[in-house]
C-alpha cells in the first residue's frame, strides 16, 4: 500500500517541522516528507489541502475497562473512539478487574488490542499485586509480557515502606513508577477541592496539601532510590512549584496533567453537576493557571485524556455518590487547540504535549514522524468546530463536563501503521 | 445547566432547593405569606383547603422525626394527602437507585416532594428529573442546604426585630458540617443584614468561608459583642470521632452559651436554635430556657413557613 497525503500542513515537534509538506508513505512506514521518492505510485491519494498532519497522538492514560468493566465500556467501544480522536498510541493504567497484576492478563489484552488493528496499547502493570498496596508483582515478568511502566493508579498507597522498596525493585531494572501524587488520609472522602465550592456546595473536601504531602513522599523517595518516576495528574499549583524545584535538582521526574484541567476549575461544578466529579478534583482559578504555565515552561511534559468512561447511571446519582470520572479520547486534540489558541500558543508547541512529550515518558517509538517510522498519523482540520453530544461521541462513556459544548479541531482521518484506520 | 434550577421560566419559585441565589422578594413573599397562616395554626379548627385533593410525599432518605412532622402538619392543615416514606429503611437498602425511587413514586401522582438525604445536592439531582408538574422541597440534603428551617428562622428573626437591615447576626458552631448554617448566610445576606458573624473553632469551619459574605470569629467574647441575633447550630457527638474536637466538656467551655457569655451581646438579642438541642454542649438550659429564647416560637413558625412554602410552590 503505498499513501500519499498532499499539501497538509506537516507539524512535527520532535523534528521541529511545520510546513506544508506532502507525505509518502510505503508498506506502513513514512519514507518521505517533502520531495517525492523515485517511481512513487500512490494507490491513495489524501487531498491534505487545509488540514494539519500530525504525528497520532500518544494518551498516557486510557481506561479501556477491559478486562472485568465490560458495563462501562469495551475494548471495542474505546478502541474505535481512541481513534477518532486520533489516538494511535495508548497507555492503559491496571485498575481493570482483575487488575493488570498477572503477565496472562496483560498478553491477553495486548492480544486482543492486537486484533483489532486500530491504536497501539501500551499495559502499564500494576505496581503491588491486586493493587492493594502490600505486596509487589512480578515486575520483570510482566514487563516481557508488555508492561511499560507501573502504577497503583487511582489505588493510593497507604505505605510510605511499600512506595519506597517499589521504587528500588523498579529501579532495579530500571523500570518507571508511575505514581498519582495524593495523601488517603487527608483525601479520606473527598469529592471536592477544599475551596469556595465545596464550602458553597457542602461537599467532603479534598485539601491542597494531600497532593503536596504526597508529592513530597515520592519526590524525596526517587532522590533516594534513583528510581524514574512519573507523576499522573498533578492538579495544584502548589504541586508544580515543587514539581518545578525537583526537576531543577534534576531528579528524573516527569508529569503529566489530565486536559480537563487546564480548562476547568472548581466553578464548573455548578449546581452538583456529577460530570465534573474528577479525580483529583479540579482546583481553582489560579491552580488551572499554575498548571498551564507548567506545562509552557516543560515543568509538565504531557497532556493525557484520563480517559475514564463511566455508565450512565453511575453519573445519575448525588454528587457525592456519582462515580468520578469523565470520557475523553475524543476531546483530547480538540481541549489543547483551545488551550493552544486561548493562551496564543504555537501549534507545534501545543501538539508536543499529546505527541513527542508523551512517547518519551512512555519510552515507545512514536509520536514523531521520522523517516522510517511506522506512519502513525492523525491528520485534522484545526478549524471545524464540533459539538459534543452523547449520541456523537464514539466512546460507551458520554460523561464529560464539555457534554453540549462546541469545541474546535476535528479528526478527519487517523492513519495506524500506515492503514486508515479512521476516517470523519 | 440552567443556573438557577430553582426557578420556572417566568422566574417564579419551581422547587426550594436553597436560599442560595433567590431574589429577596421571593424569600419575603414566602415570609408575608407565612404571617397569614400564623393565626390559622393557632385556630380552633386548624385547617384550610389550599391544596385539598394534592399529594405530598415526604421522602427521607435519612431519618428525621422532628423535620418530617412538622412537614406532615403543615400539609395536612392545607388538606393536602400526605405520604410519609421512611426510604433509609427500604427499597434504597435493596439496592434501587435514588432515582428509580422517585420516578415510581412520581408514577403514583405525586403532586410535591419534600426530600431528605444524607447526600449534598440530592434534592437537586431529583428536580432535575422529576415531571415538570412535581415540585420538590429541600428538607436538608446533606451538609448543603435547609432552606425552610433558614426561613423559619427568618421568618422568627423579623417577628422580633421588625428590620433585618440594621441587625448584627452572629451563627455559632459547626458551621463545617451545618446544612442549616448555609442556608442561613445565604438567607440573610439576601434579606440585607449588614453585619453576618460565624464562631466556631478553625476544625468546625470550611475553607474560605468568608466568600460567603461572613465575618469570621474563633472568639465567643469578640464575636458575640453587640450582636442582636444569635443563631446556634447543633453538635453531633460524632465531631469527636473525627478528631474535630477533643471532647464536649471543652467545647461548652469555650462555644457553648451561657448566661455570662449572651450578656456580651445586646440586652435585646434573641437566641435561636434548630433542635434537638444539646443542653451543655452548645447551649445551657438557663440560656434555653431563659427569656430571650425564641426556640419554642421557631418550632410554631416552622409549621406556618412550611404552609407558605407549600402554597406558593402548588401556586406556580
Amino acid at each position: 500500500m503505498r499513501i500519499l497525503i498532499k499539501n497538509g500542513r506537516v507539524i512535527d515537534p520532535q523534528n521541529g517541522m511545520d510546513a506544508i509538506n506532502d507525505v509518502f508513505i510505503i508498506a506502513g512506514k513514512i519514507v518521505a516528507i517533502g520531495a517525492e521518492p523515485d517511481c512513487f505510485q500512490a494507490n491513495h491519494v489524501i487531498n491534505a489541502k487545509g488540514l494539519v498532519v500530525c504525528p497520532g497522538l500518544v494518551d498516557l492514560s486510557v481506561r479501556l475497562r477491559e478486562p472485568g468493566l465490560e458495563y462501562k465500556a469495551t475494548l471495542e467501544s474505546e478502541m474505535r473512539a481512541a481513534v477518532a480522536g486520533g489516538i494511535t498510541s495508548l497507555a492503559c493504567p491496571p485498575d481493570t478487574d482483575p487488575p493488570l497484576d498477572e503477565p496472562g492478563l496483560v498478553e491477553m489484552l495486548k492480544h486482543r488490542a492486537k486484533s483489532l488493528n486500530q491504536a497501539h496499547v501500551y499495559p502499564i502493570g500494576a505496581l503491588t499485586q491486586g493493587l492493594k498496596g502490600e505486596r509487589l508483582t512480578e515486575m520483570a515478568e510482566l514487563y516481557d509480557a508488555g508492561c511499560v511502566a507501573f502504577s497503583q493508579s487511582d489505588k493510593l498507597l497507604l505505605d510510605t515502606r511499600v512506595m519506597m522498596r517499589a521504587m528500588q525493585y523498579a529501579s532495579t531494572f530500571g523500570f518507571s513508577v508511575w505514581l498519582r501524587p495524593e495523601d488517603v488520609s487527608l483525601a479520606n472522602s473527598g469529592v471536592a477541592h477544599d475551596g469556595e465550592v465545596a464550602t458553597r456546595l457542602g461537599l467532603p473536601a479534598i485539601p491542597v496539601c494531600a497532593e503536596t504531602i504526597a508529592l513530597s513522599n515520592i519526590v524525596l523517595i526517587a532522590r533516594e532510590t534513583g528510581a524514574k518516576v512519573h507523576l499522573c495528574r498533578v492538579s495544584s499549583a502548589e504541586g508544580v512549584a515543587m514539581l518545578r524545584a525537583a526537576r531543577q535538582q534534576g531528579l528524573p521526574i516527569t508529569c503529566d496533567v489530565a486536559a480537563n484541567y487546564i480548562h476547568l476549575t472548581e466553578m464548573d461544578i455548578n449546581f452538583f453537576d456529577s460530570n465534573c466529579h474528577l479525580v483529583p478534583p479540579l482546583r481553582g482559578l489560579s491552580d488551572r493557571d499554575a498548571l498551564r504555565a507548567g506545562l509552557m515552561d516543560g515543568t509538565i511534559d504531557a497532556v493525557c485524556s484520563d480517559h475514564a468512561p463511566v455508565d450512565e447511571d453511575a453519573k445519575l446519582l448525588p454528587f457525592g455518590e456519582s462515580e468520578a470520572g469523565a470520557t475523553g479520547l475524543e476531546l483530547l486534540l480538540s481541549l489543547i487547540l483551545k488551550w493552544a489558541e486561548e493562551m496564543k500558543i504555537p501549534l507545534i508547541v501545543a501538539l508536543s504535549k499529546i505527541t513527542s512529550g508523551p512517547a518519551k515518558i512512555l519510552g515507545v517509538k512514536a509520536g514523531h514522524l521520522s523517516l522510517g517510522t511506522a506512519a502513525d498519523l492523525c491528520i485534522f482540520d484545526p478549524d471545524q468546530y464540533w459539538k459534543v453530544e452523547a449520541k456523537t461521541l464514539v466512546s460507551q462513556g458520554k460523561n464529560t463536563p464539555f457534554l453540549g459544548m462546541e469545541l474546535q479541531g476535528r479528526v478527519k482521518y487517523t492513519l495506524a501503521d500506515g492503514i486508515i484506520v479512521y476516517e470523519d | 445547566m440552567n443556573n438557577n434550577p430553582q426557578l420556572n421560566k417566568n422566574g417564579e419559585l419551581q422547587h426550594l432547593l436553597t436560599t442560595e441565589g433567590l431574589p429577596a422578594s421571593i424569600l419575603l413573599n414566602i415570609l408575608d405569606t407565612a404571617e397569614s397562616f400564623v393565626g390559622v395554626t393557632a385556630r380552633d379548627i386548624k385547617k384550610v383547603p389550599l391544596l385539598r385533593g394534592k399529594s405530598i410525599f415526604n421522602l427521607f432518605f435519612e431519618p428525621s422525626t422532628r423535620t418530617r412532622t412538622t412537614f406532615e402538619i403543615a400539609a395536612k392543615r392545607l388538606s393536602a394527602d400526605v405520604v410519609n416514606l421512611n426510604i433509609a429503611a427500604s427499597s434504597q437498602s435493596k439496592g434501587e437507585t435514588l432515582l428509580d425511587t422517585v420516578n415510581n413514586l412520581s408514577a403514583m401522582h405525586a403532586d410535591m416532594f419534600v426530600v431528605r438525604h444524607s447526600q449534598s445536592g440530592a434534592a437537586h439531582l431529583i428536580a432535575r428529573h422529576v415531571r415538570p408538574e412535581i415540585h420538590v422541597i429541600n428538607a436538608g440534603d446533606g451538609r448543603h442546604a435547609h432552606p425552610t428551617q433558614a426561613l423559619l428562622d427568618m421568618f422568627t428573626i423579623r417577628r422580633y426585630k421588625r428590620n433585618f437591615r440594621n441587625l448584627r447576626v452572629a451563627i455559632v458552631g459547626d458551621i463545617l458540617h451545618s446544612r442549616v448554617a448555609r442556608s442561613q448566610i445565604h438567607a440573610l445576606t439576601t434579606l440585607g443584614v449588614p453585619e453576618v458573624r460565624i464562631i466556631a473553632p478553625k476544625t468546625l469551619l470550611p475553607a474560605k468561608v468568608e466568600r460567603l459574605g461572613v465575618h469570621v470569629y474563633h472568639d465567643m467574647a469578640q464575636g458575640l459583642k453587640d450582636v442582636d441575633v444569635l443563631l446556634m447550630l447543633r453538635l453531633q457527638n460524632e465531631r469527636m470521632l473525627g478528631a474535630c474536637l477533643p471532647s464536649s466538656e471543652e467545647y461548652f467551655k469555650h462555644y457553648g452559651l451561657t448566661q455570662e457569655k449572651l450578656a456580651l451581646a445586646k440586652q435585646d438579642s434573641i437566641v435561636l436554635h434548630p433542635g434537638p438541642m444539646n443542653r451543655g454542649i452548645e447551649i445551657d438550659s438557663a440560656v434555653a430556657d431563659g427569656k430571650q429564647s425564641v426556640i419554642l416560637p421557631q418550632v410554631t413558625f416552622g409549621i406556618a413557613v412550611r404552609m407558605a412554602v407549600m402554597t406558593i410552590l402548588a401556586g406556580n
